[in-house]
């Protein structure tokens, strides 16, 4: 029994200090980008599962909470100099307080209209802020240039911090994942995710615990949406609220395993790279085969394990012992 | 005075569009009986039970539990304050484990996972499916679903569990453990509604016998006085079998 618990821990922890060490070994800067982009997912993958893959509210409108994340922070900077990890905080209270506002009415949608009306409320959101001229409208907010320090949430001669800021940032989104699986909150979410009417007569307040979701979610995605705008350095709605993000999002997390902690970064892990490489390899000769590859190995995916990667892998792991 | 039983109903209708469901119910429950509310299908049987546990909104009349008004709350709250009931078509948490789902009622009365761990091992070791609990809601028989639909409403620890026909589609032997298990959670003071179809069961365990017919109540009293009730055989058997009864 023992050796059977310590496994999965020593696993976790191999893979950690591996990536620790990752960015210093390979010093080029395409895998480290690469790399940075894995964890922004797999934390945006992490925070849609805790709605979605637990308690069943598939979001396709996720890329709203990340540009809302991304706009506060960067409006506050530009406008008021608050500084970007203020800004953070304040970014996701924003975004988890739009999210309570939309998800309240929309308390009693399940499924495919629940689905249908956060794509409606994530185009509303973009086409707003492309027309809202407080924000630049579409012209986007380009973050001004600081000295580079971690108080200033912004690095010049290396992407080295950027990389282990976004670690942290994944790793306590997987934590705060791990607790509300793990908690009262989880068993509750799973029962929501079967039927509203089992969730009633167990005596969970459905609307309650659905807001809960949608705002923890809603929280850490609009700091991934932080973290985009100080790496980047530029954001207009077409860069962080497209409707093609929140799809990205939730192919990530469908593919690598919805429901489950680590599914989403396993997911992040495989595509954004999949994605990115036969982008840079292929993509340059505007035939688009970068997407027809891409796409043809979802397929595959999505035919041969549709429960997601993740289930795979712990299949072969019981295998093993 | 009202404050003498557990579930009181008082002039209960529900219509929907021009058809009454429910017309005027009055009936009663006293702490520690099993009254089983029976009649022909349509009659309103599941109807009243979604006004009871607030499912449905009535149109007019009023629910109490122990003399507290419970006409227009919400299910959960309905059932945080003592109320369980399982559905006619058995609804469980199809991805869970059978100790997963009982944890989850069990959750109602415990902030802790591992608290409500241990009440939901108690449960399903009092309900008999404590060999199964590792095994998924969609491997259950149709018998061991509804125990374990059960064994979830009684997780939530309810002073009232209302059954919706808990024995439909089960063998005669699962019949047999399913009227054993309700007999066990009576004798633990639990009182119980019953909607039910299968007679022997209902003659078996009631105290009382409500009936239903086309949304009124038609009769009331103990099951052997209500199965030779002239109104009963009629609304069952058609009109024929009142003349040849009288």
């Amino acid at each position: 029994m023992k050796n059977f618990t310590a496994k999965p821990i020593t696993i976790a922890g191999a893979v950690l200090a591996l990536l620790l060490i990752f960015p210093l070994v390979i010093t080029q800067t395409f895998p480290i980008h690469v790399m940075i982009l894995v964890f922004m997912f797999g934390m945006l993958g992490v925070a849609w599962n805790i709605m979605g893959g637990y308690a069943g509210m598939f979001s396709f409108g996720q890329a709203a909470f990340f540009g809302i994340g991304a706009y506060t922070s960067s409006y506050l900077l530009i406008a008021f100099q608050v500084n970007p990890w203020i800004g953070l905080i304040l970014g996701g209270l924003v975004a988890a307080l739009v999210a309570a506002a939309i998800g309240y009415p929309c308390s009693n949608l399940r499924g495919h209209y629940f689905a249908i009306a956060s794509i409606a409320f994530s185009e509303i959101v973009r086409i707003h802020f492309n027309n809202w001229s407080l924000v630049n409208a579409a012209e986007g907010i380009t973050i001004p240039m600081m000295p580079e320090s971690l108080a200033n949430f912004m690095f010049h001669s290396s992407k080295l911090p950027y990389y282990y800021i976004i670690m942290a940032f994944l790793l306590i989104a997987v934590i705060v994942c791990y607790i509300v699986a793990t908690s009262k909150m989880g068993y509750y979410f799973r029962a929501i995710k079967e039927s509203h009417d089992v969730a009633e007569v167990l005596g969970i307040n459905v609307v309650k615990y659905r807001l809960i979701a949608i705002m923890v979610s809603a929280f850490l995605s609009a700091m991934a949406g932080t973290f985009y705008a100080q790496y980047i350095l530029y954001i207009d709605p077409e860069s962080v609220m497209l409707g093609a993000i929140s799809i990205q999002i939730v192919l990530i997390s469908m593919l690598g395993g919805a429901g489950s902690v680590l599914g989403p970064v396993l997911g992040a892990a495989i595509l954004v790279p999949l994605s990115e490489t036969t982008r840079v390899m292929l993509g340059h000769r505007g035939t688009g085969v970068d997407m027809l590859i891409y796409g043809f190995l979802i397929t595959i995916i999505s035919v041969y394990q549709p429960q997601g990667v993740w289930e795979w892998f712990t299949r072969i792991g019981k295998k093993i012992k | 005075m009202s404050e003498n039983y557990c579930l009181e109903v008082k002039g209960l209708s529900k219509w929907f569009g021009g058809l009454a469901a429910n017309l005027d119910i009055d009936f009663s429950v006293a702490e520690g009986e099993i009254v089983s509310v029976i009649g022909p299908n349509g009659a309103g049987k599941s109807t009243l039970f979604n006004c009871i546990m607030g499912f449905y909104k009535p149109n007019s009349g009023k629910v109490s539990f122990f003399g507290k008004d419970i006409t227009r709350l919400r299910a959960d709250k309905v059932c945080k304050l003592g109320i369980a009931r399982t559905f006619q078509v058995v609804q469980i948490i199809s991805d869970m484990t059978v100790l997963e789902n009982v944890v989850t009622g069990a959750l109602l009365r415990y902030t802790s996972v591992a608290h409500a761990r241990e009440k939901a091992e108690e449960i399903l070791a009092f309900t008999g499916l404590s060999g199964k609990k590792d095994f998924r809601g969609t491997e259950l028989t149709i018998a061991d679903k509804k125990r374990l639909e059960v064994s979830m409403a009684l997780a939530t620890q309810p002073k009232l569990l209302m059954l919706d026909e808990a024995m439909a589609g089960l063998t005669i032997v699962e019949l047999r453990q399913i009227i054993d298990l309700i007999k066990k959670i009576r004798k633990q003071g639990m009182t119980l509604v019953v909607v039910e179809h299968v007679m022997e069961a209902v003659m078996e365990i009631s105290d009382r016998v409500v009936v239903l017919n086309s949304g009124k109540k038609i009769m009331e009293g103990p099951p052997k006085e209500v199965v030779s009730c002239p109104e009963v055989i009629q609304a069952y058997l058609g009109d024929k079998y009142r003349a040849v009864c009288k």
